[in-house]
């Protein structure tokens, strides 16, 4: 399979600049992720790939070959659409046999590479349905397996399971994900929903407005925000901002956040003027002393653990805790924050300061 | 606000079970949650308490009075739908007022207007009132679709999955302002669902339906720690309850078949010896999917755990749900 390199790849509409530069490489074989709200150019990223737009300047390696100018017939790359695209007036065997035949295979080998691709798809009881009939898993299930018969070097998915209901789309991606496992294929895979990103992929690029906010893997995007952008994307809850004014200098290891010490991982660069105190929910505790404290709004039951929403003097934070413990609407608390997980942001550029805690990770940023 | 007690209720639409025997008391001041899959009956069960469609059987009881040859207008219901319907060429403070005009509230001017400022204030769209309805976004349309029911005093607000076409984040923030603004009023609420996260974090009854069944009621923590049926196990949790045979791990008492195992409460390094599929980091959590004689079992672990397919991890269960044959509980 391939390696794709993406580099300083920028693409404009006539006035309007839907990807800046932009770099960042897709490993052998990974599953690889492009994160983003509507609109913020992963789409348009992921058909200059495919060869659908042509990049207005920038470069594309596929396993080192340079190819952003080709036509997509030339850069052996299948591009999963929408997955509910086939053919309905065949049956499964021809829609899965389409592609192959207009490449000119010979009909043995045609019929010997459908009855190996339906076997890894699971769908070799249906070759001789039409599409017409069959549940909206097994539509997807062929959609897929038109991309698969080609042997393509990658593979380009847009939001394939955009369009199913809940509980279908968490058994579907279970399913596309272990078919990635089974045949190791690069694949390429755009979506808004930050839950199916860290689910399925590898790698994640989060972009938004043009630029690639950070790359990096699930865990090191989650724990490590570059940009306030992706500190508040990723998770859900969201990460906490509390806003505060003051002065940080370089190694300074504590801050104050309304009028109490706050220690943070030692930061490598100073900052000073309106900052922000980034903390994950599930690493803010409640406890009844704590001289930093907040009142709770609202709790919200989940099962093992409960959100608890409170005001605090920088702002309104949610804390994901222990549903066995107990708190009252209106009642104020002692707040605690796991101070090796605390990322500091300047507000004004949204930039994460650097720290031992996201030092190396920034570095190539 | 009025207490709606429901007695025995059925419908069938032709061949279909609607509902079948449905039994429930909704106290005044409640949020109730109706849960189920599409098919399940909530939305039928809402429409026979509102008037909407007529009982094959059973009663409906509002604030102590059998509401059965009531028209819905004097039922005093007030519903709010999935697809937001507002009128498009009123202004958000003229949808709001609509319903306190109505000839048979014959609402005073300045109590309209008093009602309309205080609805909007609470769902914070007092900046919006002088808005064309169709110049707002999604949210906010939905506010007012909600405060259009809330302008009203009525027995109970009834709503149907108000929240489902709304984004991600947004479903997040009116979770809790519903929650808010119903316990502020003191207000009967039944909304029916099938979100799960919706009913857990919001009400204080849940009821989970099951073709047509009540098949449990109870407040979301008795409904999560303490599910009738593995049908009910099922319907709460995420990741979904792990259902296994009992011989699986062995040492149970006679006549469990199966037993479910909520994600968080397997017990590692001791047990029987699984093999880890796969590993997804999700930040707050890591989520193992193992492979157990055959069995798909998620658990989970620390997210920085250094576990990858492959790897072998001793799981034993911790207070397994216990059932029969027929998914009936044991405990």
């Amino acid at each position: 399979m391939a390696q794709i390199q993406i580099k300083n790849i920028r693409k404009d509409f006539g006035d309007f600049n839907a990807v800046k530069e932009s770099t960042f490489t897709i490993e052998d074989g990974e599953f690889f992720m492009l994160l983003g709200p509507s609109g913020c150019g992963k789409t348009t990223t992921l058909r200059m790939i495919a060869g659908l737009e042509l990049p207005t300047s920038g470069e594309i390696y596929l396993d080192g070959e340079e190819i952003s100018q080709l036509p997509p017939s030339k850069r052996d790359i299948a591009f999963v659409f929408q997955m509910f695209a086939l053919y309905p007036h065949m049956n499964v065997r021809r829609n899965l046999s389409y592609p192959l035949v207009s490449q000119g295979m010979a009909r043995r080998d045609v019929k010997a590479k459908v009855e190996e691709v339906a076997g890894i798809l699971g769908i070799q009881d249906i070759l001789n349905r039409p599409v017409g009939g069959l549940s909206g898993g097994d539509r997807q299930r062929v959609a897929l397996g038109r991309a698969i018969v080609r042997d393509p070097k990658a593979f380009m998915m847009d939001e394939p399971l955009g369009a199913l209901d809940a509980e279908f789309r968490e058994h579907m991606s279970e399913e596309l994900r272990a078919l990635h496992d089974r045949m190791n294929a690069t694949t390429v895979y755009v979506t808004h929903d930050q839950l199916e990103a860290m689910q399925m992929g590898d790698k994640i690029v989060v972009m938004n407005n043009a630029v690639v906010e950070q790359f990096g893997t699930p865990q090191e995007i989650y724990d490590k925000p570059a940009t306030m952008f992706v500190a508040d994307f990723i998770g859900s809850p969201s990460m906490n901002f509390l806003h505060f004014e003051g002065t940080v200098g370089d190694g300074a290891e504590s801050v104050t956040l309304g009028g109490e010490v706050m220690h943070v991982p030692r930061t490598r660069q100073g900052a000073s003027g309106k900052l922000v105190f980034g903390v994950r929910p599930e690493h803010v505790t409640l406890s009844d002393s704590g001289a930093y404290r907040g009142e709770v709004l609202a709790s919200e039951y989940l099962g093992t653990t409960q959100i608890i929403t409170l005001d605090t003097p920088n702002g309104e934070l949610k804390a994901r805790i222990d549903s066995a413990q107990v708190a009252k609407v209106g009642e104020k608390v002692g707040l605690g924050f796991n101070p090796k997980t605390i990322t500091l942001f300047d507000e004004g550029s949204g930039r994460a300061l650097r720290s031992d805690l996201n030092n190396e990770v920034l570095a190539h940023v | 606000m009025s207490e709606v007690v429901l007695k025995g209720l059925s419908k069938s639409f032709g061949d279909d079970v609607g509902i079948a025997d449905v039994s429930m008391t909704i106290p005044d001041g409640a949020f109730v949650v109706l849960l189920g899959p599409t098919g399940a009956g909530k939305t039928t069960t809402l429409r026979l308490i509102s008037g909407l469609e007529k009982a094959d059987a059973g009663e409906v009881w509002i604030g102590g009075r059998n509401v059965g040859s009531e028209t819905p207008a004097q039922r005093d219901v007030a519903m709010v739908f999935q697809q937001y319907s507002l009128y498009p060429h009123m202004s958000v403070r003229d949808n709001l007022a609509f319903p306190l005009k109505s000839p048979i509230l014959n609402t005073p001017a300045d109590e309209i207007e008093r009602k309309v400022a205080e609805v909007a204030s609470v769902l914070q769209i007092s900046h919006k009132l002088d808005n064309k309805a169709t110049a707002l976004s999604g949210g906010e349309m939905q506010r007012v679709s909600i405060g259009r029911a809330l302008v009203r005093d009525p027995s109970i607000y009834l709503m149907d999955e108000p929240l489902s076409s709304l984004d991600a984040k947004l479903r997040t923030d009116l979770r809790v302002e519903l929650k808010r603004i119903q316990a502020n009023l003191g207000a009967t609420l039944l909304y029916v669902t099938h979100d799960q996260i919706e009913a857990m974090t919001m009400a204080t009854h849940v009821g989970v339906l099951n073709e047509g069944r009540l098949v449990q009621y109870g407040s979301p923590r008795e409904i999560y720690e303490n599910p009738n049926s593995l049908y009910v196990a099922s319907r709460l949790g995420l990741p979904r309850i792990n259902i296994v045979p009992a011989d699986v791990f062995g040492g149970m008492p006679d006549g469990v078949t199966q037993i479910g195992m909520r994600p968080e409460h397997i017990q590692q390094g001791e047990g029987q010896e699984a093999e880890v599929q796969r590993v997804e980091h999700l930040g707050d959590q890591a989520r193992l999917h193992l492979m157990l004689k055959g069995h798909a079992i998620t658990t989970i672990a620390d997210p920085h755990t250094t576990y990858t397919p492959g790897a072998h991890i001793k799981i034993a269960p911790r207070n397994p749900l216990c059932f029969d044959a027929d998914g009936a509980r044991i405990s």
